[in-house]
Formats: structure tokens, sequence, C-alpha cells
């Protein structure tokens, strides 16, 4: 060893070098390397060489990390944490208590408006749901609380221009819709609009009878509902269905179902046998 | 839920898909298609582990079938060499910025090095993060690193664009390994 310092077992070897440049070294370990290096000019050459590409590196696209990020990316990210929602949290109620509070008061309100009857009683009757579908349901029963008391402008594009309605929230849902016919029950297509929902786009048709009452259907991707992913489960294209539920968590009262990873809620301030009647009749139809 | 801790790592992603392929367009693919997987499994991540090391295994095996893709494209037709492919869609030449002439020479390492070397340095993961990302073990991403380093310092002392062709010469190269043969 004394003899010839540069040789075999005084050499630095590689993988100090990498620890060395990277950082991965307390520093008794650091200056005892450094101290070997000193007398290894070929490998202080190349620690010198790593240590200068690592900085380099470590400079690369900075700009990336302070612009914006794109809002497709947002919407993908926004969708898979809306999957780990529903598998994560499907029993737990905890994280919903406030929502629950929240849909409370806004059916106390709605109650208050003579929009609902019938709908605050039943407030806190049912509320069965996994809470993924407990919050898509009660953003369909707000979009249509918000949404059906208007006289200018209940909705964006109307049924005049069905066919354009059709094609745009197709496009933004990602999904071939249809609009059900609803005139065998009385209820003619007013129009529709594009929601944001917590998984991205939604939509939702509004439909009137001659009385003047409303009901909305409000769809949107919802993958993962119902279990789909339930641990040990056997892929089966079926359990991204649901039954028919009833709601009434919302201000106005609502059914809902899923099917083939779309959610699709029918809310109104109606019966829940007239729901329910609609939404056969929908679901028939889509 | 983690929305925000999701959202927290889009930039990170962003810039080593960028590193790595060396296109923002490519790049912001290859962010989506991840994100996309994450919607489709989550259910594996385990709460509490490492939500980024995660993340970046999911990409990197995207990135693994993306590049799969375009070299089955590749062979059938259009005769693209991915390196090359990877080397023209990198940003045109305006100067001599470092930062050029470095993803320059880093698109021009294989593939499993230029992994490898990014997730060291660009996210400064230890090895073993890196190991278990890439799901090799560690021996296999401390051999990597140094072919790595070794051929991006060739690279870069060349002067970066008129190095020898890419491809197999790079591959022959970087298996020869003796790292400390060159002389100052």
């Amino acid at each position: 060893m004394k003899t010839e310092p540069n040789r075999a077992a005084d050499r630095v070897s590689e993988d100090e070098l990498h620890a060395l440049v990277d950082g991965r070294l307390n520093d008794v370990q650091r200056q005892a390397i450094e101290t070997r290096l000193a007398g290894d000019p070929v490998a202080l050459a190349t620690r010198i060489a790593w240590q200068r590409q690592r900085d380099a590196l470590r400079a690369l696209h900075p700009s990336l990390l302070e612009e914006a990020i794109p809002p497709s990316l947002l919407v993908a990210a926004q969708r898979a944490a809306g999957a780990r929602q529903q598998v994560n949290g499907w029993w737990r109620w905890g994280g919903v208590a406030a929502g629950v509070v929240c849909v409370f008061g806004l059916g106390w309100m709605a109650r208050g408006l003579d929009t609902a009857p019938g709908a605050s009683a039943q407030l806190v009757a049912e509320s069965r749901a996994p809470s993924a579908a407990r919050d898509f349901v009660r953003q369909a029963s707000v979009a249509h609380m918000v949404y059906a008391p208007e006289v200018r402008h209940p909705v964006e594009v109307g049924a005049a221009q069905q066919e354009h309605l059709v094609q745009w929230l197709s496009k933004r849902l990602e999904r071939s819709l249809k609009v059900p016919d609803l005139r065998a029950q009385g209820y003619e297509l007013v129009g529709g609009r594009l929601l944001p929902g917590t998984d991205g786009a939604r939509a939702q048709f509004m439909f009137e009878n001659a009385e003047r009452q409303r009901v909305t259907l409000y769809l949107g991707a919802l993958s993962h509902v119902a279990g789909a992913d339930a641990p040990g489960a056997a892929p089966s294209p079926d359990r991204t269905e649901s039954a028919f539920s009833f709601s009434a968590d919302g201000p106005v009262p609502g059914f809902y179902w899923v099917d083939q990873g779309f959610g699709y809620a029918l809310a109104g301030a109606l019966s829940r046998a007239q729901l329910m009647e609609l939404a056969q009749a929908v679901y028939r139809q889509l | 839920m983690p929305r925000q801790a999701l959202v927290d790592h889009i930039p990170g992603l962003r810039r080593y898909a960028r590193a790595l392929t060396a296109d923002a367009w490519l790049a912001d693919d290859l962010v989506q298609d991840t994100l996309e997987r994450a919607c489709s499994k989550w259910r594996l991540w385990l709460v509490g582990s490492d939500l980024r090391a995660w993340l970046f295994a999911l990409m990197h095996n995207v990135h693994v079938n993306h590049v799969r893709r375009a070299m089955r494209d590749a062979r059938s037709g259009q005769l693209v060499d991915v390196d090359n492919l990877a080397d023209t869609l990198a940003a045109p030449a305006t100067g001599h910025e470092t930062g050029l002439d470095l993803q320059r020479c880093l698109v021009r390492l294989p593939e499993d090095q230029r992994a490898v070397l990014l997730l060291v340095t660009l996210e400064d993961m230890s090895y073993a993060q890196v190991a278990q990302v890439l799901k090799v073990p560690v021996g296999t991403v401390m051999s990597r690193l140094s072919r790595a380093r070794s051929r991006l310092r060739e690279l870069m002392d060349a002067g970066g664009a008129q190095v020898m062709p890419p491809g197999p010469v790079a591959a022959a190269t970087g298996d020869a390994a003796p790292v400390l043969r060159r002389m100052k």
C-alpha cells in the first residue's frame, strides 16, 4: 500500500465517487474519501466532471417547476384523486360529516324557499350511499337547485340547438351522450349546460312539463364507483354498474345510478314515485 | 384525499418527463398517461408509502411502453431510430446554452441509463429508491449510473453535437465501462 498509493485498495471506487457526488455520505465518510482523492488525480478528475454533470442536470428545465400546470393534467389528477377517494373512503363517514351539515343547511334553505316540498322532511332519512356516489348525487341536487329556478338563463344551450348541445357535451365528457325523450311523461327538453364536478366535466340536461315543473338529469364519468376495484374481486364489466338508488340528501331528492363508469342522477322537486318513473324512462333510453 | 398531493407532484413529473423525452409534447403526454394509470391503479398504492416513488414507477412503466411502441412503429415502416427520434425532437440549436447541449447529449444515452441518471440527479432519489422505482437491484442501478456518467462525460467533452452517431456504437462503449481510463 505504502509503495504504490494509487493502486488497488487505496483507490477510490466508483460507488464511493457516486455517493460523494450525490451527497449520500456523512461528514466522516466524506472527509475520508476526500483525503484519498487527493492522491488519486484520475478519480479526482472524474469526481469533478461528475459533480459538474450533476449540477447541470439538477438545473435542467427549471421553468417547468414554476409554470402553470396544463388544465388537461389537472383534470387527470382530479380524476385520479377521485378514484382514490372512492377506493379509500368507501365506508368512511368522518370526512363526509361536514358535507352532510352543508347539505342539511341547503335543504333547510330550500324548504324555506318552497322549492322542494317534502324534500327537507326526508333530508336525513336515507343516507346509505357510498361517499363518492353521495357526492355525485349531492352535486346533482345542488346543480338542480341553482339552475332550475332560473327564468332567463336556465340552460347554456337551448333545445332548439339540440344537436349542437349533444355534440358539444359529448365532446367535453368524452362519451357519446344521448338526450332521453321524456315527452311520453309530459316533459320537454329545455336544454343543457356544462358543469364542473369532482372528477371533471359534468353535464346537466333540463326538462320541463306543462306545469313548469322542472327535472334535471346530471351525468358524468364516475369510474370505480360501486367498489369497482374491490380487493380480490375478479374484474368484471358489471362492477361499474349500480342499482337505482334514491337520495334525499341534497336540496331536492333524486334517483341515481351508475352505468359503465358513468354516473347519472335525475333530480327534481317531485315525489319519489314520480322521480322513479322518470328515472326508469331515462335509464331505458340510455 | 391526495388530490393536492398529486397535483404537487405534477411539476416534478413534467420536468423529469421532459428531460427523459427531450420533447415538451411527448413529455406532457407521458405525464397524462401516468396520471391516467394512477387513476386505474390507485388501489395498489399503500397509504403512507412514498407517493412520489410510486408515481415515478408508474411513469417508468408508461414510458417503457411508449418506447416499445415507437420501436414497433419504427420496425413496421418508417425507419426511425428511437435515439434519432428523440434527438430530432430535441429543441433546435439556438446557441450554446449548457442546458441544450446537455439535453442533446442526454438523449444519446441508452434509455435505462438515462432513467437512472435522471432519478439520481434531477430527482435526487437515493439509490435504493431508484432501484425500487425501476424494479432492478441496487447493483444494477450503480452499474448503470457508472456507465451513464462516463458516457455523458465523453459526450459533453466531445462538444455535444458533433459526437459519434447514436445507437450500437453508444451501446458498445457503454458496456466497456473501465471508467477511470480518461486522463486530463
